[in-house]
């Protein structure tokens, strides 16, 4: 089961996932994505855009590996992977 | 009529409201979020923000409490396969037209209520968005996306015929069209008139099924041909409730006002008056001849002209037009105040500007109050 970090700014959206482990099983990327939506209706939409593309501003970490397939988040994901979900450092 | 103001800013949601005799903003959610908009349903009193977060996408907010909680409302997403005519950039940076591609939600920038649960939602790049159930889900409307004038139907395949939308620079990363004034005729639901950046003004009389350009007598100085169909770079478009056949555009080429429900316009600038350029136009809801811009200085500066900000007002339908000035900062004033950001609501009007300065009169726009300077950069004011 991988385990999923999130940036503390998408708890302001999601706040029940605050101070909640969130484990998926999952073999992607893409999987990860899905699972969290399961327990987060609408997460999927703030990390991705229709297209199913990570968002422009959005990076995935697996590991300490920045996630390469952007477009269909065909990454794999191990069993023990710890999977980070972040905002860039952008804006003002 | 209301006197409550709904503001929306780079920073957050506010709520003006009168007080002990002042007007009093206060942050009503969204805090630290961009609001390109805000405003009311009359039908269900549901009020309704469209957010631009800078890494998350854009959301549609609702709040069924007056604005004391807000929850994620239905997602207005554009359908698989829906693609558009975009504008691509060569190896040397040079623009180059006619790229089809997927569309994604880039920006949410107006919401528009009709009776009966309809709510429409414009959007960048250029997609109508309707619901009839109150805005509990949202389709994109396919007759406008799929129009001759921007290519034709490109879920079915290739263009079949020339793309006559632009872009705005409203749209971020990508220079794609946008809607942002949507007009619902009060005696005619049926009845919409949208206007985009940059094409003009379309019209529906059949609920959306079928929709035709509305320009006539548009004038675009920056186009070879001033009075072609489309082209037209209409900044904001609002309709007379009392008086639905009068229409007005604040439009990059000046200030156009149609007094037969936009079969044609006519051009009623005052150039000389500084009356031409800016981004709003509050129409009276009762007079269809009475209506308010907030000039700026040119499209070069886009900026108060020469340090004095003033509203102007016609009320024969812009035959002569009125500046006014009391209350209003005279001298070292540089504000601009964008396409929504100016409201009305029977003698009431406000208007808020990208510096955080947010204004109100009491009398039709005679005289003037600052009831904020410290706001974030003002995205749109409606009454509601």
């Amino acid at each position: 089961m991988a385990k999923v970090e999130l940036t503390r700014h998408l708890y302001a959206f999601f706040p029940h996932l605050e101070g909640r482990e969130i484990v998926v099983e999952a073999s992607t990327l893409r999987e990860v994505v899905s699972e969290v939506e399961k327990i987060a209706p609408g997460f999927s939409f703030y990390v991705c855009d229709e297209r199913g593309r990570l968002r422009t501003h959005v990076n995935m970490f697996i590991g300490d590996e920045r996630a390469q397939d952007r477009t269909n988040l065909s990454d794999p994901v191990g069993p023990e992977s710890r999977v980070f979900i972040m905002q860039a450092l952008s804006g003002g | 009529m209301s006197d409550r103001i709904l503001v929306g800013t780079r920073k957050g949601t506010f709520i003006v409201e009168k007080s002990g005799g002042r007007w009093r903003p206060a942050l009503a959610g969204h805090a630290g979020t961009g609001v390109n908009f805000v405003a009311r349903d009359p039908g269900t009193g549901d009020l309704w923000a469209l957010l631009g977060h800078g890494h998350w996408g854009a959301k549609v907010s609702r709040s069924r409490d007056q604005g004391k909680t807000w929850e994620d409302a239905a997602q207005v997403k554009y359908p698989d396969n829906a693609r558009y005519i975009g504008m691509d950039f060569d190896d040397q940076g040079n623009p180059k037209e006619g790229a089809v591609r997927p569309a994604t939600l880039l920006l949410l920038w107006v919401i528009g209520f009709g009776p009966s649960g309809r709510v429409y939602v414009g959007t960048i790049p250029g997609g109508l968005f309707a619901s009839k159930d109150g805005g509990d889900s949202f389709e994109l409307n396919r007759p406008l996306w799929n129009h001759e004038s921007r290519g034709g139907d490109l879920f079915a395949g290739e263009p079949t015929s020339k793309n006559h939308w632009f872009g705005t620079p409203a749209s971020t990363g990508e220079f794609a069209p946008g809607i942002h004034s949507i007009v619902v005729d009060p005696r005619n639901p049926d009845r919409v008139l949208v206007a985009i950046s940059t094409a003009g003004v379309l019209e529906t009389t059949d609920g959306g099924q079928s929709w035709r350009g509305a320009n006539k007598g548009l004038l675009n100085d920056y186009l070879p041909n001033p009075a072609a169909e489309w082209g037209h770079d209409t900044h904001y478009m609002e309709i007379c409730r009392g008086q639905p056949e009068h229409i007005w555009q604040q439009n990059h080429a000046g200030v156009f006002y149609s007094a037969d429900s936009a079969a044609t316009w006519k051009r009623v600038s005052a150039p000389d008056q500084g009356v031409h350029f800016g981004f709003p136009v509050a129409v009276d809801q009762e007079d269809g001849r009475t209506a308010w811009v907030v000039p700026g200085k040119s499209d070069q500066q886009r900026m108060a002209i020469d340090g004095a900000l003033f509203v102007a007002r016609t009320s024969d339908g812009g035959e002569s037009w009125q500046p006014l000035r009391e209350g209003l900062p005279q001298e070292g004033a540089h504000d601009v105040v964008l396409r929504h950001s100016l409201g009305n609501s029977g003698d009431l009007l406000a208007f808020g500007s990208t510096t955080g300065n947010l204004y109100v009169s009491e009398n039709r726009g005679d005289s003037w109050r600052c009831v904020g300077n410290n706001l974030p950069p003002i995205y749109s004011v409606r009454f509601g």
